[in-house]
This record gives structure tokens, sequence and C-alpha cells, in this order.
């Protein structure tokens, strides 16, 4: 039987590895920041899993709440949900300058015209 | 007086400069600007490293909130001495930038150039400073991402497409990092590196250290440019603009394996590191090969910047190699070598910077005889080359020697004899250079044969005279990478 208490870190090993495979087997490089995406999304739902505790609910300083999830996981992980928004950016912005020198974001298309230029 | 904020200040001060500079546009005020801050942030890291002497360690924790649950910055001999190269050759590198900026970078772009060396400065100081697993890596982001974008204003098109790669790979790093971490937090609940050094302790047979353990290694080793993890760097390098490579080889990399030292020594252990986890074999096996085959593949490149590049990985191979050898005679050698080879390879990048001014290109035929119309600075890369390739009074031999000793230490006859190969394989290729600078006739294409202006060679020279201090008077160097690995091996003082 599947144990279905680990289910969401075979969730994450998926991810993890669809989106390497991605960065590393696709030639274009839009399909390179998705897949960066993708991993990175993957490790983001870790540290969020990390801190989630069953029945546990937000963790808020009042009468009555006793199981709360823990918040600093989920703090770290917003900061590199922005790095990750940051970088994205800064690789699309890189595709875009990529496209106008080269007319294209395929890598065998502008190894191409290095290999012709020289 | 705020001594006490020191540890924070030089981390605080660039990342205001930043945004500033944004705002000025001026590139000339926006240099000075970023030139008083790095200046500054010098002569705090010379305050840092004289009080840690003097006094022990210095810790500082942000907004007074007590570690472990607050971010704890951390001095020790071993980052006050990491602190003291980024900041002082990046300092004089930055001096550099002024003069050579303007071959390769648009006037009105400059100011991008500037505020993201002031993000990237307070990013690589951060790393060091901190004494927060997470805080690591989120300086570690801050100096990559504009990183890629000083690499991004080279003046080629190829720029564009060695920074995508290095943006790749460096997030691929970062990210494994970032698993690391968190699968350390959860083991521990902690982030502290001094209390998750204690933590771990008890728990480290457990396969999730070792997970942890295996994906913090790979994800630094992607960012020092680790032989096989190197590719993103020779063409990262070649395309930078020359003050950016200058600052990459010299600064970035450094930092990349100073943690890998830290993490190495001080957050797991020499006893999990090389006792639980063969890391002695792994990483002599990464070491011996960059220094043999990187060297090899530098003797045959006919673009100096490129073989320039490879050799920086051959020579990150030398300290990986004396990290692998877990005794205070490796560790010493390895930080000797970091700190020498951040002075040789700044002043050869700087040098081949210097000739651009006036050969456009870094070919080998384009240097062909450069050494008689740019006498100074011809001068420089074979002071600066010999040095690289270890020869007696230059920096280069010093750090060899102590690598050669600590191998023999351990028995390691055929370790030895591989470091005197890689240097044999060093002299090979600076020979192409100082040939062609000096005994070729100079082509025809070179239209103002006269040497270049005093704004980029004193910079140049600081660095070249700085080879040759550091290579006869070692008591400095040797002395704070002595304590700092006597530190880190948990010896007495």
């Amino acid at each position: 039987m599947i144990d279905f208490g680990n289910i969401i870190y075979w969730v994450v090993v998926f991810l993890m590895m669809t989106g390497l495979y991605l960065v590393l087997a696709s030639g274009n490089l839009i399909k390179k920041v998705v897949g960066l995406n993708i991993f990175q999304s993957s490790v983001f739902i870790l540290y969020i899993s990390l801190g989630k505790i069953a029945g546990g609910t937000a963790p808020i300083f009042a009468e009555g709440i006793e199981r709360y999830a823990n918040p600093l996981p989920h703090v770290l992980i917003l900061t590199a949900i922005v790095v990750g928004v940051a970088t994205t950016a800064v690789a699309l912005a890189l595709a875009v300058r990529i496209y106008a020198v080269y007319g294209s974001v395929e890598e065998a298309d502008i190894e191409k015209q290095e290999v012709d230029a020289d | 007086m705020t001594t006490e904020h020191f540890p924070i200040l030089q981390v605080v001060l660039p990342l205001l400069a930043a945004p500033v500079c944004l705002l000025i546009r001026h590139p000339r005020r926006c240099w000075w600007l970023a030139m008083t801050v790095s200046a500054a942030t010098l002569v705090i890291s010379v305050i840092l490293i004289s009080t840690v002497y003097a006094s022990g360690p210095i810790v500082y924790h942000l907004g007074s909130w007590a570690a472990p649950w607050g971010i704890e910055y951390r001095i020790d001999r071993l980052n006050s001495l990491v602190l003291l190269i980024v900041s002082g050759i990046g300092s004089v590198v930055l001096l550099f930038a002024h003069g050579s900026l303007g071959f390769e970078v648009k006037r009105s772009r400059q100011y991008i150039f500037y505020t993201a060396w002031m993000l990237c400065l307070c990013g690589l100081l951060g790393m060091c400073a901190t004494g927060d697993l997470f805080n690591i890596f989120v300086f570690l982001e801050i100096s990559s991402l504009s990183m890629y974008l000083m690499i991004a204003l080279g003046y080629e098109h190829r720029a564009l497409n060695a920074v995508f790669s290095y943006l790749v790979m460096g997030t691929i790093g970062a990210t494994f990092f970032l698993i690391g971490v968190g699968l350390l937090y959860a083991l521990t609940g902690t982030l502290n590196l001094v209390d998750l050094s204690n933590r771990l302790e008890p728990i480290a047979g457990s396969p999730t250290v070792l997970t942890a353990f295996a994906f913090i290694i790979l994800g630094i080793g992607i960012k020092a440019a680790v032989f096989p993890l190197h590719w993103w760097l020779p063409d990262a390098y070649r395309y930078a603009p020359n003050s950016a490579t200058a600052l990459l080889a010299c600064t970035a990399s450094k930092v990349a394996v100073y943690l890998i030292i830290r993490f190495v020594y001080d957050l797991f252990g020499p006893g999990f590191s090389f006792k639980s986890v063969q890391l002695t074999e792994v990483l002599l096996a990464a070491g011996v090969s960059a220094t043999l085959l990187m060297s090899t593949v530098a003797v045959f490149q006919n673009d100096i910047k490129k073989m320039f590049a490879y050799s920086s990985v051959a020579q990150v191979g030398y300290m990986v190699i004396g990290i692998s050898l877990a005794s205070v005679a490796g560790v010493t050698a390895a930080l000797l070598h970091m700190f020498n080879h951040a002075v040789i390879k700044s002043a050869l990048f700087m040098a081949l910077g210097t000739a651009f001014v006036r050969t456009g290109g870094f070919s080998i035929d384009q240097i062909q005889g450069m050494g008689r119309y740019m006498p100074w600075t011809m001068a420089a890369l074979l002071v600066a080359g010999l040095s690289l390739v270890g020869v007696p009074l230059t920096a280069g031999f010093v750090s060899k020697w102590y690598l050669i000793l600590a191998a023999i230490e351990h028995d390691y006859l055929w370790l030895a004899i591989i470091v005197v190969a890689g240097s044999l394989l060093t002299l090979a290729y600076v020979w192409r250079v100082i040939e062609a600078g000096y005994f070729k006739p100079i082509p025809n294409h070179i239209e103002q044969r006269r040497e270049a202006g005093a704004g980029l060679l004193v910079p140049l020279w600081i660095l070249v005279l700085a080879n040759l201090y550091f290579g006869i008077d070692t008591s400095l160097t040797l002395g704070a990478a002595h304590g700092a690995a006597r530190a880190l091996l948990g010896i007495a003082q």
C-alpha cells in the first residue's frame, strides 16, 4: 500500500525531477526558465509542508489555540519565492535580449549563428 | 563609537549605496560613491580582523534578538580573513573599473554596473559575516543576481548566452543549497550555524543529514566552480567586462570556497565530513582532475582571457586538494592559496583589461609584441603570470609550497608530484603569453602603440607589487591562514 503520510514528499520529488529534466533536456531558453520555476516550486512545497502540523491552525496568540503550524518555514520560503521571482525576471529579460540579437530562443539556432560568425 | 555595529555596517553600507547609485545615474559620481563605500568596508574589515586577533571572535545580534532566535553575525579568524580579501581586492578592482569601464560599457549604462557592483559587494560580505544558514542563501542570491547583471553588460553578444547558462547553473546550485538548509531545519529546528552544529552531532548518523550534506556541498560546489561543476565559468569570465571578471575571479569564487570550508569543518565537523562521509576521496579526485585537466585545456586556448578562466578552475582545484586533506597543514595551504590566488588572478585579469585598451581583443595573436609598446602592462602580466606558475619570491610559490608540504605530511608523494605537474602545465600556458608579448612582431592593425593611462596602471601595479610582497613577507598571510586553520580544527591557539 502507498503510505499517504509521505505523499507530499513524492509530489516534491516528482516536481523536482520534472523541473530539473526540463532545464537540462530542453533547448529552448523559455522552457528552461519554466523548468527552473517548477524545480524551485518543488522546494517551496517542501518548506511549506515542513511547518504544517496535522490539525494545527494558523499561529495566532489567542485563547483556545494550542496546535498551530510553525510559521518560520513559511516566512523563509516567502523570501525564497521573492528570490525566485527576481531570478525569473532576470532570466526572461536575458531571453528578450537574446531574441533581439539572434532572432531565436532555441539554443541550437544560437549556436549555429555563433559558429557561422567565427 | 559604533565599533560594535561594524559587522553589520559593512554589509549595510553597500546595500544602501546601491539604490543611491541608481538614482544618481551620473557615472563619475556613482563611482565616487561606490569607491567611498568600498574603501569604508576595507577599513571596517581591517578593524574587525585586528579586533578578532586581539580579543577573540566578535558576535553581533541583529536588532539585539539573542541567537538562536535572532540572526547572529559571527566574525572569527576564518571569515575576517575572507572579509579582508573581498573588501581589499574588491576596492583595488573598483579603482581599476573607473578607468577600464569606459572602453567596454556605454556611459549611459555605467550606473547600472556600479549599482550591481554595490549589491554584489553587499552579498559577498554578508555571506562571509553571517552566522545564519538562511541568511547565507539570501546573500548568495543577492551577489549572484547582481553578478549576472554585471556580466550581461559585457560588450559582446555572447555575454548574454554566457550569463544565461550561468544563471541556470547558479539557480540550480542555490536551490540545491536551499533544499539542504530545509532538511537541516526539519531535523533540528534551528538555522544558527553554531547551534545547528551542536544539534547535528548526536544525530550525525541520520540519512537526512547525509542528504542535506550532499545537497549543500553540491550547491556551493557549483558556485565555487569545483570540477566537474565548472562549465558555466569559462564563458562567464570570458565575456564579462574586465573589471567584473577580476571581481568574479578574486572574490565570488573565493567566498564560495570559504563556504565549503565553513560547512565541512565547522557546521558538519571534520569527524562527520571525513569519517562518516568519505569526502577526502571525492574532493581529492575533483581537485586533482581540475588541476591536471583544466591546466591542459588552458594550454590549448588561443584566447588569453579564456585561458586564464580555465586556469581559475584549475587553481580552485588546488584549494579543494588542501581542504580534502583534513589537517591543519592542508587547510592552511587552501586558505593561503585562496588569498594568493585572489591577488594573482585579479592582477592577471586587470593586466588583460589594460592590454584590451590598445589591442581591442584577447586572442594571443593580438597581444604580439605588446612588450615593446606597453612595457608596464606586459611586465605586470609577466610577474603575475610567474606568480601563477609559483616561481619563488612570488605569492603563488608560497601557497604551492605549503600545499606540497601538506601532501608530504600525509605521505602523499604522488599528490606533491601532481601539484608540481600542475605548475609545469601552468608554465606552459603562461609561457605562450610571454612569448607572444615579448618575442613576436607587432601586428599591423594596432594603431595606438603606446602605454595605457595611469588610471589603469596604478591599480594594476598595486596588485602586482602585492604579489611580490606576499611572496617575500609571508608572516601576515601565513599567520592568518594558520590561525584560522587551527581554530577550525579545534586546536588551541
